[in-house]
């Protein structure tokens, strides 16, 4: 293939992509003006409420001023996504110290425990996904089916009591919360991480599970695959040369849905375990009401959500001949 | 089972599927046929006949849960109902099947090379480089264009045509003894057919395969088959040899077949004298996507299409698929707005959509759609479904709206207590019947019919076809009837147009389609239709090859051109054609006058 | 005849199918009657002993106040599944609105809906409800929008795909070149056909409101007491985590049965219409 041939069979994913990533910012910024509208502008007067009703109209006419609630909506609305987008959704009204200072600590213990859960989740899911559609209707796949149906219905906080009790009241294996040391051995650091991350990938395999098994059932009732048993193709052969390039954009997206499952789930874990995450913090922030703090997590999850969701479209069109090359 | 002198022998074979309630249901009863090294069985039958399903039980082969009794043996292998199967080993090696629709029997995300090389690879036949090379050279007898690289690329670049001849390619690397081929060319355009039947056949030739065709169409068995096998509900109606069938078939079910595949042309009533068109159309330009600036669709179908309809009149109206027959329809019931032209109805211009256009405008227009499947809503009644065409234009209720529904049904011959029933328990046929019902009770002056016979069996679609000249007769309603095939749209229709990509590119009264000239493209389209004979492939030589075939498609052009045998040098290339009138009353869309028409197809008559 | 079928189709479920079918019976009637047969009143002070274990006296024992578990677990159940049940209809009914208007309203409508839901998807649910609640309170009222809005768009998106795949179909087109107005085609033509497809889904959703009310409610954001869902009830008790409780495990198991179940009943229940 020549260059300018080779150029231009880029150029119709490039611009597929490029409107993948307008579309995904387009989103994000409704998705600020939701949340600032519910958080920011509906609920009536902040001024008042840090005051408490026995404030002066006064004071609180100066409080407002300072805190810019004088302003009209979408002026505020402005200044919040300005100073979001450059890294200073501004200070918490709890501590007083800068919301970004109190994220910037929180978020890597997160992001940790939702790469472990997901390094975890990943490989079972595959595992259980594959096996089931394989053995689609028998009585593996049957019993796989209840498994994974009962543990999508469980919830993350009944899944932690059991796992507390067991675990850690009845058989004092692990702790029950989870605090990393600064110097801590990669025996503490399992024995910490454990308990949580079990619990989120309960959830995560579950349901990563079930969907690789739709996606590769979805392809196993098109034509091609009769017409591959009719080639003579092995079953080991058909899952990985012929269904999996077909379903591999369809188990992306799975991946892409379940990682932000991992995310929700992460806030009853990071509670329940006293993990210093910044899922706890947005649970503290609604607990205090500290807006600014619980928007930028709100936001911050959001982004990483819509992030995941547009890796997995990207994948998908490189993937699939008929978008790369359209 | 010793007699070695037959390549294939299946004795007592049945094949049994699961009702949904659990109870046995045998598609294909006790069924035994030989067949000769060398030699084409082609089995025949209806959809659901068992074809399929016999095909497949020679590769030892059952869909979902069905199972396969009785003894199989091809060459060395036998499959012997006690569990024996040997031949599961052969498939896709000694045995190989071509399957109907290959746009969906290629994996979409692969390259098509390593699809065709891959049963040669996986049955350690020869090296990868070697397979290459034998599937380049099977690309070249199949007659497909650049044989060295269109295997680079993907399914959905390829043509359903190119396609077809790509799976037989790959049916054909391990050189086979048994080559099954399942309706192959059932998904494609008539035109194209013809090309693939002829690289099939050379290709099975040169091989020395044995094989299998199975297709509904006797003519294109006719031209494939050295034997045939008669199938109805899964049992044998007749087998011997093709000659014999198409001569002096024996069996009562295998003459119905016969007749029904040669629709006899009914007369047109007498129709009245009218100083103005029931349905007049002019100038239609319509497409679908965004309208920019001047007008026109993001992608444009019909371009300048026009036809007029007479009270009691039926128009045909003929193309390939993709050509924009059915946008016609739609734009004619109101359901597309046209970028430009005009339809009329009765000299009165009608609205371009449905909202402008009033009750009794809509009333007097009804259309009838392809797929009865679909056309029904599954979850209500018949009487329900008509009881409220008539409630809608007419305000007829109760008592009166039964009477009303039960001389529908006697008009479409179905029993009135069908009324009661659901749609999804309705027969094919049965379905097709109601939908025109539907139609008719809104007694409207013209219905848009497109492809309403195009999905049934033959046997049913001649009984349609019937129907609707009757209902022409007695009711005096006319027809805009839309086809892929000319011989229905010539047994029903008074006037023909032939739409090419859009463009019209002749149009005129029946009987002058059955001499030369006529334009180019619908002399290819008449003479791409199988004849029932045996001879009829080989009589057809070999087309001649379009010169311009390098070439795009270009809207200022005539758009039949990349394709065109008779292409005129240095003017088709150039302008765009004007309309011919010829002295048959035809008018064409062609460069060529009417005397070098003549000559060019006379000339391929004589040769 | 109608319920001769609908034995059949019981007789016809898979054990899962059945045991989930069990469950979720005795839930809604544990939620209906409950508290009319609770033994004592859910917020008395029964016993002495905190988290005793069970008796003749106290089924599944007392809690950490010394109040009936049985008792309380029925009010529980009530709460849980009563709003639930009222925010999964009203959920899908707005959904289910909005799609049908979707499919047969004008292009615009089509685009300005499907955009708003795709945005509204995009906050993960967990986090919605946060940031809601965080605004607005948790009222039982309140509960009841919040999870209604925060379910509306993936109901909206499943059933705008079934109403544009049913809008494409000949029958519906022939209704419109009839001259059918949108109503009668949304309601007599599309609805009907997508009632058996929907109904998983309302069933799934079921659960993950099951799932998300008592997830909150675990957190401490959900009912404010003296009112008290299942996973209030297990929130209340974790203290008794480190004694191993009877109180707090019941609770826990309590919703598990019933979200499993309604997860295994309508997977038995689709299956069966598939093969
Ligand atoms: N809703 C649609 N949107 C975009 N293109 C369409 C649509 N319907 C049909 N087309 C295109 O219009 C052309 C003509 O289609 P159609 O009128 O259905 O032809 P025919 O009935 O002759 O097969 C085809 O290329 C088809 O792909
Ligand atoms: S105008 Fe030219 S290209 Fe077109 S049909 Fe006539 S001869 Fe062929
Ligand atoms: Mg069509």
């Amino acid at each position: 293939m020549s260059a300018s041939a080779s150029a231009s069979s880029w150029r119709g994913p490039l611009r597929l992509i490029g409107h993948r990533v307008l579309l995904a910012l387009i989103t994000l910024l409704l998705v600020s003006a939701v949340i600032f509208t519910i958080s920011g502008l509906l609920p009536g007067d902040a001024a008042q409420e840090v005051l408490g009703q026995s404030a002066t109209p006064e004071q609180i006419a100066a409080l407002r001023k300072e805190m810019g609630l004088d302003q009209p909506g979408p002026v505020r609305y402005y200044q919040w996504l300005r100073g979001i987008s450059m890294g200073d959704p501004g200070q918490s009204m709890v501590t007083n110290t800068p919301v970004s200072e109190i994220i910037s600590v929180r978020l890597p213990n997160t992001l940790i425990l939702a790469a472990l859960s997901t390094l975890v989740s990943v490989p079972f899911a595959f595992l259980i996904g594959i096996a089931s559609a394989i053995a689609r209707g028998k009585k593996l796949d049957r019993s796989l089916n209840v498994l994974t149906l009962s543990m999508v219905a469980l919830p993350e906080f009944l899944v932690a009591t059991v796992a507390v009790l067991i675990l850690s009241v009845k058989l004092q294996w692990l702790p029950s919360i989870t605090l990393i040391p600064q110097e801590a051995s990669f025996a503490d650091y399992v024995r910490g991480y454990a308990m949580p991350v079990m619990v989120l990938a309960v959830g995560v395999i579950a349901q990563l599970g079930r969907m690789i098994r739709a996606a590769i059932i979805a392809e196993l009732d098109r034509p091609y695959v009769e017409m591959a048993r009719l080639k003579g193709v092995s079953q080991t052969r058909l899952v990985f040369h012929h269904i999996l390039p077909n379903a591999i954009g369809p188990i992306v997206n799975a991946m892409a849905l379940s990682l932000s499952y991992l995310f929700g789930g992460a806030i009853i874990v990071e509670t329940i375990f006293s993990y210093p995450g910044l899922a706890g913090l947005m649970v503290n922030a609604v607990t205090s009401r500290d807006m600014p703090l619980l928007q930028a997590c709100a936001m911050i999850f959001c982004a990483v959500y819509l992030l995941l969701v547009l890796v997995a479209d990207v994948f998908a069109i490189l993937a699939n001949p008929r978008l790369r090359n359209a | 089972m010793k007699d070695t002198t037959q390549h294939v022998e299946v004795r007592d074979l049945s094949v049994t599927v699961r009702r949904e309630d659990g109870t046995p249901l045998r598609i294909v009863e006790d069924v035994s046929f030989d067949i000769a090294p060398r030699e084409t069985l082609a089995l025949i039958g209806e959809s659901g006949s068992g074809k399929t399903t016999i095909a497949l039980a020679l590769m030892g082969y059952a869909r979902g849960s069905a199972e396969i009794t009785g003894q199989i043996r091809v060459g060395q292998a036998t499959l012997d109902g006690a569990g024996g199967n040997a031949l599961k080993a052969q498939r896709g090696h000694r045995i190989s099947y071509v399957a109907q629709s290959a746009a969906a029997a290629f994996n979409p995300s692969r390259r098509v090379i390593d699809q065709v090389i891959e049963p040669a690879l996986i049955h350690g036949i020869e090296p990868e480089e070697a397979a290459r090379k034998r599937a380049v050279s099977l690309f070249r007898s199949l007659a497909l264009p650049n044989p060295e690289t269109i295997g680079q690329r993907y399914p959905h670049e390829l043509s359903g045509g190119q396609l077809q001849r790509l799976m037989a390619a790959m049916a054909l690397i391990t050189q086979p003894e048994l080559v099954i081929f399942d309706e192959p060319t059932t998904a494609l355009d008539v035109t194209t057919q013809v090309e693939v039947l002829q690289a099939f056949r050379r290709v099975v030739r040169e091989q020395g395969a044995t094989g299998v065709y199975v297709s509904h169409d006797l003519a294109v068995v006719a031209q494939m088959a050295d034997r045939v096998l008669v199938l109805k509900r899964g049992k044998v109606r007749e087998q011997n040899a093709v000659d014999v069938i198409l001569q002096s078939p024996a069996d009562d079910y295998t003459r119905m077949l016969m007749s029904a595949a040669m629709p006899v042309v009914m007369a047109a009533p007498v129709l009245p004298d009218a100083p103005v068109p029931l349905l007049e159309v002019e100038g239609i330009h319509a497409g679908y996507g965004p309208i920019d600036k001047e007008g026109r669709p993001a992608h444009p179908v019909l371009s300048d299409v026009g036809f007029s309809i007479g009270r009691g009149a039926a128009l045909g109206v003929i193309g390939e698929s993709g050509s924009g027959k059915s946008t016609v329809a739609r734009v004619v019931a109101g359901l597309l707005a046209p970028a430009r032209g005009s339809v009329k109805l009765d000299g009165v211009p009608l609205a371009p959509t449905l909202s402008g256009r009033s009750r009794e405008e809509l009333r007097r227009v009804q259309i009838v759609f392809q797929s009865a499947d679909v056309a029904l809503n599954p979850g209500r009644s018949v009487g329900d479904i008509l009881g409220r065409v008539l409630r809608f234009y007419r305000g007829t209720r109760g008592e009166e709206a039964r009477r009303r529904v039960a001389e529908l049904l006697d008009l479409i011959k179905l029993p009135a207590s069908i009324a009661s029933r659901r749609c999804d328990e309705l027969s094919g046929g049965q379905k097709q019947r109601v939908n025109l019902a539907r139609a008719l009770a809104a007694e409207p002056d013209i219905i848009l019919c497109d492809e309403v016979t195009s999905a049934l069996d033959t046997v049913v679609r001649g009984a349609i076809l019937d129907l609707l000249a009757e209902l022409r007769r007695d009711l005096g309603v006319a027809y805009l009837f839309i086809s892929h095939d000319i011989e229905t749209v010539k047994a029903l229709c008074d006037d023909i147009v032939v739409l090419y990509k859009g463009t019209r590119v002749e149009s005129g009264v029946r009987d002058s389609y059955n001499v030369p000239p006529v334009h180019p493209y619908t002399d290819l389209l008449i003479s791409s239709v199988p004849e029932l004979r045996s001879d009829w492939l080989s009589d057809e030589s070999e087309r001649a090859a379009a010169p311009f075939a390098h070439l795009r498609e270009r809207p200022d052009l005539c758009r039949f051109l990349p394709r065109c045998p008779v292409a005129i040098a240095g003017t088709c290339e150039v302008s765009a054609p004007p309309v011919r009138q010829l002295s048959s009353g035809n008018a064409v869309l062609c460069h060529h006058t009417e005397e070098t028409l003549r000559r060019t197809q006379s000339e391929k008559i004589l040769g | 005849m109608k319920i001769a079928a609908l034995f059949t189709t019981i007789r016809n479920l898979p054990l899962s199918g059945k045991i989930g079918l069990a469950f979720v019976v005795f839930w809604l009637l544990a939620a209906a009657f409950g508290p009319m047969l609770a033994p004592h009143p859910p917020g008395a002070f029964v016993s002495e002993e905190v988290f005793a274990d069970a008796s003749s006296r106290l089924w599944l024992g007392s809690d950490f106040l010394g109040r009936d578990v049985l008792s309380r677990l029925l009010m529980g159940a009530r709460f849980t599944v009563g709003l639930s049940a009222v925010a999964v209809t009203l959920a899908v009914g707005i959904g289910t609105g909005l799609a049908l208007t979707a499919a047969v309203g004008p292009h615009w409508v089509d685009e300005l809906l499907s955009r708003a839901m795709d945005t509204l998807i995009s906050i993960p649910s967990k986090i919605f409800a946060l940031v809601l609640i965080a605004a607005f309170g948790s009222s039982e009222l309140l509960l009841i929008v919040i999870l209604a809005v925060i379910y509306v768009p993936g109901n909206f998106r499943i059933a705008r795909s079934l109403a544009v795949g049913l809008a494409r179909l000949d029958y519906v087109e022939v209704a419109r070149a009839r001259g059918e107005g949108r109503l009668y085609i949304a309601l007599s033509e599309m609805l009907p056909n997508m009632i058996r497809p929907l109904a998983a889904d309302i069933g799934l959703r079921f659960v993950f409101i099951v799932l998300l009310l008592s997830g909150l409610s675990f957190l401490g954001l959900g009912l404010a007491p003296p009112d008290a869902d299942l996973g209030s009830l297990v929130r209340e008790n974790t203290s008794g985590l480190a004694e191993g409780a009877l109180a707090i495990f019941v609770r826990a198991t309590a919703i598990a049965t019933l979200t499993v179940s309604v997860n295994l009943l309508i997977d038995a229940l689709t299956q069966g219409k598939v093969r």
